[in-house]
């Protein structure tokens, strides 16, 4: 079965990251397919790869990266809320002027119709919140 | 992309206290953009973001009780509004800034498992 | 349908809306949502209540994180992530009620 998964809550201050990256994980262990998951909202938080937690921490962001990585998964960062919060790829640092970026490997920065096509696509699609 | 499903944004947060509101805003506009079959569902403080009269220049941040306005432009024309929320906090369906079918719990109940997608703010 | 709550009852009205609004169906606790499940809380006269039209789930390792896991209410069946996902696939929608 195809899955869907939205994150609308940033690393650290909420539970719905950490949830988040339980299910697609359990989700891709059971053979299931995800189609994409879509940070929303403060979710795009969990895409800088400046992060650095206490080393007794989990790193939410690399965790992430990591399933990725391991999985082909499609992880996107909506663009209005990451112009908002400061999250930067290449493209969005010329195209706005900035000098430096912050993109996580295995996240790209992508408009709100990827979540609607989420829904479109998707036979299941999982929002994790506030 | 011919796949038509049913959406419905569930709004169930009072607006400016957080941006929920107005990002369910923008992305019930990206769905009726991609001619889905939206429709919007209003209880608890949700409710409080169709409250008509909205001044948001006090706070400096945009308002958005016009963008509920336009949504007929947009073919979203299914406002589905939780009655005993409206009453629970003092308001009738004339306090609200654009038409909306007012219901009861149990009928807003039943269309909800009627949607392909259920997307909550 | 698939109810997916996360607060806890005595924070915010999620879990009583859903009970009022939805025909019935499945509901799964997870994040604060568990708390709902426990023996002895002021809510749980109220879920016992919506169990003849819901069946309820609870996530066991957010039980476990807040030390509730022994005294869940009776009737509520505890389930991993495994369980989880397998909630959202054998029901045709789901909503989180965030």
């Amino acid at each position: 079965m195809k899955f869907s998964i939205v994150v609308n809550e940033g690393p650290y201050t909420h539970q719905a990251s950490d949830s988040a990256y339980h299910f697609t994980k359990a989700l891709l262990a059971k053979g299931h397919e995800v189609f994409r998951v879509f940070f929303y909202h403060d979710g795009v938080n969990n895409a800088t790869r400046l992060t650095t937690p206490p080393q007794d921490d989990r790193n939410i962001v690399n965790r992430w990266s990591k399933l990725a990585q391991g999985s082909e998964l499609d992880m996107v960062v909506c663009v209005a809320a990451a112009q908002r919060r400061g999250i930067v790829d290449e493209g969005e640092a010329k195209r706005n002027g900035k000098d430096s970026t912050n993109l996580a490997p295995g996240f790209r920065i992508s408009g709100l119709g990827q979540l609607i096509e989420a829904g479109i696509q998707a036979d299941r699609i999982v929002v994790f919140g506030d | 992309m011919s796949t038509i499903k049913k959406f419905m944004f569930v709004n169930r947060k009072a607006p400016y206290g957080t941006i929920y509101a107005l990002e369910s805003l923008e992305v019930v506009l990206i769905a009726a953009a991609f001619d889905q079959d939206c429709s919007m569902a209003f209880l608890d403080d949700g409710v409080y973001q169709l409250k008509k009269g909205h001044q948001t220049k006090g706070i400096e941040v945009k308002g958005f009780e016009k963008t509920f306005g336009a949504l007929e432009d947009y073919d979203v024309e299914k406002l589905y509004v939780d009655q005993e929320s409206l009453a629970a906090r003092g308001l009738t369906a004339e306090d609200l800034c654009v038409p909306v079918e007012v219901m009861s719990r149990a009928e807003l109940g039943k269309l909800m498992d009627e949607q392909d997608v259920v997307l909550s703010f | 349908m698939l109810h997916i709550v996360n607060k806890s009852p005595f924070e915010r009205n999620s879990l009583d809306t859903l009970l009022d609004t939805s025909p019935g169906g499945a509901i799964l606790l997870i994040e604060d949502g568990v708390y709902a499940a426990t023996k002895g809380n002021a809510f749980e006269p109220k879920l016992k209540a919506a169990m003849d039209k819901f069946k309820v789930y609870a996530l066991q390792g957010d039980l476990e994180a807040r030390g509730i896991a022994d005294r869940v209410t009776d009737g509520v069946a505890m389930v991993d992530y495994g369980g989880f996902v397998d909630l959202v696939a054998n029901n045709k929608t789901n909503q989180s009620w965030l």
